[in-house]
């Protein structure tokens, strides 16, 4: 009985990813960074990879961070004419061992409403709300305003 | 003409510039804005005529005469764009950085497509953090129309609440080189890595004496 009870649980968690619960330990932000900005009147960027290294899916749902009064996670897409638009993500799921990486082009975190300017040799704290209200802080670093990366 | 013919024109247009992918303004949908490109017949479609009058960061009016004399990178953005401009902002400047004394033979120019919110003294306190050599353009809401449907580009104002101000902006996210006589050479895909464009640079300025 136990059996078929983990089974039809499992089966349960497959078709149904997003809301399952995971440790928040288990999500590690890495290779974190941002750029400075001009004053606190244009929105901000930070870039991360996001790794899932639990065995269930996470969902992010929400940023927080004093640096900016409303952060939000937005996706860049160019299409095959060479056009790129922004999106907002309601949420983003990371599964399970994968790496989702927030990186110029693609997914960003979008900082806007800065509540002071972004200051390069400085750093935030920045908080991952997951959908089960855990949350995961990072500190981020300020690079310079041309910066294209930690690697520079 | 119906959309299947604006299609097949759009595919001899691309046919015409091989891989270039230049046919930007058939992912707008008819009768939105600088309708007069969308009308036009595919051999003026086959190559970048540049036409403009916008104003520099500097006060300063220039035209598409001004490219005359160096090569010029043009791109288009927006100073409230966190994402895509600053990073192809950061690619161009380490490209100026990288070419170091053929730097001379280069003019990178960033024209914005927000002309709401990007005036001269916008543009000014933005793009020259990113290099000194940039030029910011802006213009009226016509220049810049007339400024995209010249350089064939596409770009819409699209409302999104949790945006700044309430909207974002689509754009064409390549760049555009053109030669010391003005005349379109070729595009670079959003992400082309700083190196491959200076390494691009270097032969074409070496070749050209």
């Amino acid at each position: 009985m136990k059996i078929i009870a983990t089974a039809t649980l499992a089966f349960a968690l497959l078709i149904a990813a997003p809301p399952v619960l995971a440790e928040g330990d288990e999500v590690v932000i890495e290779s974190a960074w941002s750029r400075a900005s001009i004053g606190t009147s244009r929105p901000g960027v930070a870039y991360m990879a996001l790794i899932n290294t639990g065995d269930a899916p996470v969902v992010v749902s929400g940023l927080r961070t004093d640096l900016a009064a409303m952060p939000m996670i937005h996706a860049s897409t160019t299409d095959a004419q060479g056009v790129t638009r922004m999106s907002h993500m309601e949420e983003v799921e990371i599964a399970p061992g994968e790496t989702v990486a927030l990186e110029p082009g693609g997914l960003h975190v979008m900082l806007m409403d800065l509540q002071r300017p972004m200051v390069e040799g400085e750093s935030f704290t920045l908080s991952l709300i997951l959908a089960g209200g855990e949350e995961i802080a990072a500190e981020v670093p300020i690079l310079g305003i041309a910066s294209r990366g930690p690697a520079d | 003409m119906t959309g299947l013919q604006k299609g097949l024109w759009a595919a001899v247009a691309v046919a015409a510039l091989g891989a270039g992918g230049l046919a930007l303004f058939d992912a707008r949908p008819p009768d939105t804005t600088a309708s007069a490109e969308a009308n036009a017949q595919p051999n003026e479609r086959a190559s970048v005529v540049a036409e403009f009058e916008l104003t520099g960061h500097d006060g300063v009016v220039r035209t598409a005469e001004d490219l005359r004399g160096q090569w010029s990178l043009v791109f288009f953005g927006f100073t409230n764009c966190p994402d895509i401009c600053p990073t192809t902002l950061a690619e161009i400047a380490q490209v100026m950085d990288d070419l170091g004394s053929q730097a001379d033979a280069v003019q990178p120019l960033f024209i914005s497509v927000d002309s709401e919110r990007d005036r001269p003294a916008a543009l000014a306190e933005y793009v020259p953090q990113f290099h000194p050599s940039i030029l910011g353009l802006s213009g009226t809401p016509e220049q810049i129309e007339a400024a995209a449907a010249s350089f064939k580009i596409f770009y819409e104002r699209v409302p999104e609440e949790t945006a700044p101000d309430g909207y974002t902006m689509g754009h064409t996210s390549q760049v555009f080189l053109f030669d010391p006589e003005g005349r379109f050479v070729r595009l670079y895909s959003y992400g082309t890595p700083a190196p491959e464009i200076t390494a691009d640079l270097r032969t074409r300025i070496e070749t050209d004496g």
